[in-house]
């Protein structure tokens, strides 16, 4: 069977649903895990069972997010290799080094780790298996960041040279493919913006139980730990984001001007807000600006010259050939506004949040509360909001969570479409990327079978979830509070029943 | 030994450490179906491997992670010649983990029986199906001159190839079963023994076979000498069980499947994917490796970090080194 479509199309397809699928999954398993074991050392340092049935509750959630984590990661190990052999050829020297690194150090230290944790509760001694959960999240984050490393290098490739005869890049410097801007930066804001993530899970869902007045204790914990996450977080991912755009400004200036629908470059270029356009004209017919701002953004000067998008094709049709070296101006424009409209979103909602519900010291005398009280939300000084309002504040903290979500999506979606036609940038193209011997018939049977299997996961995941965040925190057993002192459990009654089990 | 050597020996090693590891987690959940009688006998089976499946399932993930660096061209016509019988692999491994995982979050007896089914297919079918993939890359498949694969999926389903997949298949039931007899107490532990036998017996008839039409087929001296380990191993195993040796037993089936693996590898090697259209099409180890430097760089995160994962995986084991039997399993635990 042959479809009318260029080849690449629908691998391409397959690679954006099972990635943005997979990546619903990385920011939170990468954020709760840190912040439940943030949480189970509270549990470890102070003895306060409040800090343990937290630690319960979101390590549930996080467990349940992390089993679609590990299992939509599967695919993305091997499809390079299905749907992009000419890729897996051409750069797999270059590219394969930081996945196999990913896998041997990062996944294993998370899978083994994991399960120490899980199934450790009765075996292990408080502190160690404290360290178990530790040891997860520091694989999390090292995955991730071999994982941005590798991508890093499609957006700017260093530290190759091509060899002609073999027709492929080849390493020459690893350390540089490590540690190059790109890299660095794109690791410090997905990671940001996983925490983000995270904070803004755990202050939706402390939300819907405040609101309702239920596990007040917990909840209260829970929320204050996910408003700081969130706005120490978002202030970051900003900064993070800042600094990634400046130098994607230099190493990709036709992302950057598609993302501002920038037709032709010019000196305090503004930066838009919204626009509408011919893309076969190559002009905006509306837009609305604020002048300057892009030119900051760029290169942290209001009246620097910024580069078009028509500049930049007619420069790269002179470097690499006759074509069109425009990406989708319109999905990449509002993906980088997506992105950035989402994530400051709920950045606000945490800061309104943060402030709302201040410490006691801040408040006067008759809005503070006791310890099993919903705090009052209060925006004056002394006066705390109307019902109707504080109804409306916890509907949208609830709301907020899904936010990140959303701008991790179309920050995925924005860099990545962006950077076409090329798929390592001004090295090779998606259209030479694909594997030659597979049929569409192939790839439409795997799209089909991973977009269903996903569909049903999802509703699976999700109902399960929300099972979970509406059971809130579990009542403490005699064994949570009785920790083993030795490795492998106590031995003082073999056939007693294990602390957890499938 | 030149690097490309070395990693060759290094992706064998991988994919070794993948079927021992996973081979009896695969085991067990066939024997989901086979040994246990009810509820309570089945999470004992997939309690034994909760805690150790998923790392289990990395080394896999490292050995295509691995492939892709050192062999690139390897990976590449390996995974896109071989699409539909990958894509059933990956769908049986997600449906499988998430099995694990959300079974017994629910307590309706629907939900766990749904996972409990999906648990036995979803080890049955990709046992059998490495079975099929690794006998075809030793005997070789349509490759053209490109690398690339020309063939069709029913080339793959070769008599030759399916007598490969019963082999894994009959195998990883076999050290699934002595593992779950190492692993519980009372009961089940018998009747694992008991299937153990048969499980065995079947293996050495199909894997005999097997293994002697590989050596007749692209043996060496090398591979011969594999395949005697194998098969010596496998009696061995089988008489330890018999003998209520259960570690034994264990560690022997172990044997089985490492001798067997390495002797696919030996007949394989030099080769890598053999053509079989044109020897000269051959995917080799020099052909199809990464640059020096690269498997240099390569061959040192793996010397440091192979032995640290065989540490503390290790010491996994040894964390949940307790027999289960059904009364260490809560009655009404839903998690």
């Amino acid at each position: 069977m042959d479809l009318a479509l260029a080849p690449e199309t629908l691998a391409r397809w397959q690679f954006g649903i099972t990635t943005v699928y997979h990546f619903l999954f990385v920011p939170l398993t990468i954020s709760l895990a840190a912040l439940t074991a943030g949480l189970q050392t509270a549990w470890v340092r102070t003895e306060k069972e409040t800090y343990l049935r937290a630690t319960k509750f979101w390590g549930k959630l996080f467990l349940i997010n992390i089993a679609m984590g590990v299992v939509t990661g599967i695919v993305q190990e091997f499809q390079f290799g299905m749907n992009w052999s000419d890729y897996s050829r051409f750069v797999g020297d270059v590219f394969g080094a930081p996945l196999a690194f990913e896998a041997l150090i990062a996944f294993f230290f998370e899978s083994t780790f994991i399960g120490l944790w899980i199934f450790g509760w009765d075996k292990l001694p408080k502190k160690i298996h404290l360290a178990c959960i530790w040891m997860v999240s520091l694989g999390t984050i090292l995955s991730a960041y071999f994982i941005l490393a590798a991508n890093s290098w499609m957006q700017h490739p260093v530290g190759y040279r091509i060899n002609g005869a073999k027709g492929r890049a080849e390493l020459t410097d690893f350390l540089a493919v490590l540690t190059q801007n790109t890299a660095l930066s794109q690791a410090f804001h997905t990671l940001t913006a996983a925490f983000l993530t995270g904070g803004a899970f755990m202050v939706g869902i402390s939300a819907f139980h405040l609101a309702r007045k239920r596990h007040i204790r917990v909840m209260k914990t829970s929320l204050r730990l996910g408003l700081v996450t969130v706005v120490v977080a978002g202030l970051l991912t900003a900064v993070s984001g800042d600094v990634l755009g400046k130098v994607m400004f230099k190493q990709q200036p036709m992302k950057m001007a598609a993302a501002e629908a920038l037709w032709d470059g010019q000196d305090s270029a503004p930066f838009s807000i919204f626009a509408y356009g011919d893309v076969d004209k190559g002009h905006n017919s509306v837009a609305i600006e604020i002048p300057g701002l892009l030119s900051f953004l760029a290169a942290d000067d209001f009246h620097a010259h910024v580069p078009g998008i028509n500049d930049v094709n007619k420069a790269e049709q002179q470097k690499f050939g006759p074509g069109d070296y425009r990406p989708n101006i319109p999905v990449t424009f509002w993906g980088f506004r997506w992105m950035i409209g989402f994530g400051m979103a709920s950045f606000a909602v945490g800061l309104a949040g943060l402030w709302l519900t201040r410490k006691k010291f801040m408040l006067p005398e008759h809005l503070r509360v006791g310890d099993d009280e919903v705090p009052h939300l209060v925006l004056l000084p002394s006066r705390a909001l109307s019902p109707t309002l504080t109804a409306w504040f916890w509907r949208i903290a609830v709301w907020t969570l899904a936010f990140p979500l959303i701008a991790n999506s179309w920050g995925w979606i924005f860099t990545e479409t962006g950077r076409q036609p090329w798929v390592v940038y001004g090295v090779l193209q998606t259209r030479h990327a694909v594997s030659p011997g597979v049929s569409q018939a192939e790839v439409i049977t795997s799209m089909t079978v991973f977009t269903l299997l996903y569909a049903v996961l999802a509703v699976v995941e999700v109902k399960l979830l929300v099972k979970y965040v509406k059971a809130g925190p579990p009542e403490l057993t005699e064994a949570d509070l009785h920790p083993p002192t030795k490795i492998g459990g106590d031995t003082r009654d073999a056939d007693r029943p294990m602390a957890f089990s499938y | 030994m030149e690097l490309h050597n070395v990693w060759f020996v290094l992706i064998a090693v991988l994919w070794t450490g993948y079927f021992f590891l996973e081979g009896f987690d695969f085991g067990v959940g066939i024997l989901t179906r086979l040994l246990a009688r009810d509820r309570p006998e089945r999470r004992v089976l997939i309690n034994t491997i909760g805690p150790v499946w998923d790392g289990n399932e990395v080394w896999l993930l490292t050995a295509g992670g691995a492939t892709f660096a050192a062999f690139p061209d390897w990976y590449a016509t390996l995974f896109s010649g071989f699409y539909l019988p990958l894509l059933l692999i990956l769908v049986c491994l997600i449906v499988r983990g998430v099995a694990f995982e959300y079974r017994a979050k629910r307590p309706e007896e629907r939900w766990q029986r749904s996972w409990e089914t999906a648990i036995f297919w979803t080890s049955l079918l990709p046992a059998f199906l490495w079975g099929v993939a690794f006998a075809n890359i030793v005997h070789g498949v349509p490759i053209d001159r490109n690398f690339e694969y020309v063939g069709t999926v029913g080339d793959l389903l070769d008599p030759y190839a399916l007598l490969g997949g019963a082999v894994t298949l009959t195998l990883f039931t076999f050290h699934g079963a002595v593992f779950t007899a190492l692993k519980t107490v009372g009961d089940i532990r018998v009747r694992a023994r008991r299937l153990a036998l048969w499980a065995g017996l079947l293996t050495a008839v199909v894997a005999l076979a097997f293994l002697l039409w590989t050596q007749a087929d692209t043996g060496n001296g090398r591979s011969l000498v594999a395949l005697v380990v194998a098969v010596a191993a496998l009696l061995t195993a089988l008489a330890a069980n018999q003998a209520g040796r259960e570690g034994w037993a264990f560690a022997l089936s172990g044997v089985t499947v490492v001798a067997a693996v390495a002797m696919l590898f030996l007949a394989l090697f030099p080769d890598v994917m053999p053509s079989s259209l044109n020897a000269q099409w051959s995917l080799t180890v020099t052909n199809a490796s990464s640059s020096p430097y690269t498997l240099k760089i390569m061959t040192w995160c793996a010397g440091i970090a192979t032995p640290l994962v065989l540490l503390y995986q290790g010491w996994t084991y040894w964390v949940f080194r307790k027999r289960i039997g059904t009364q260490h399993i809560a009655a009404d635990a839903v998690h």
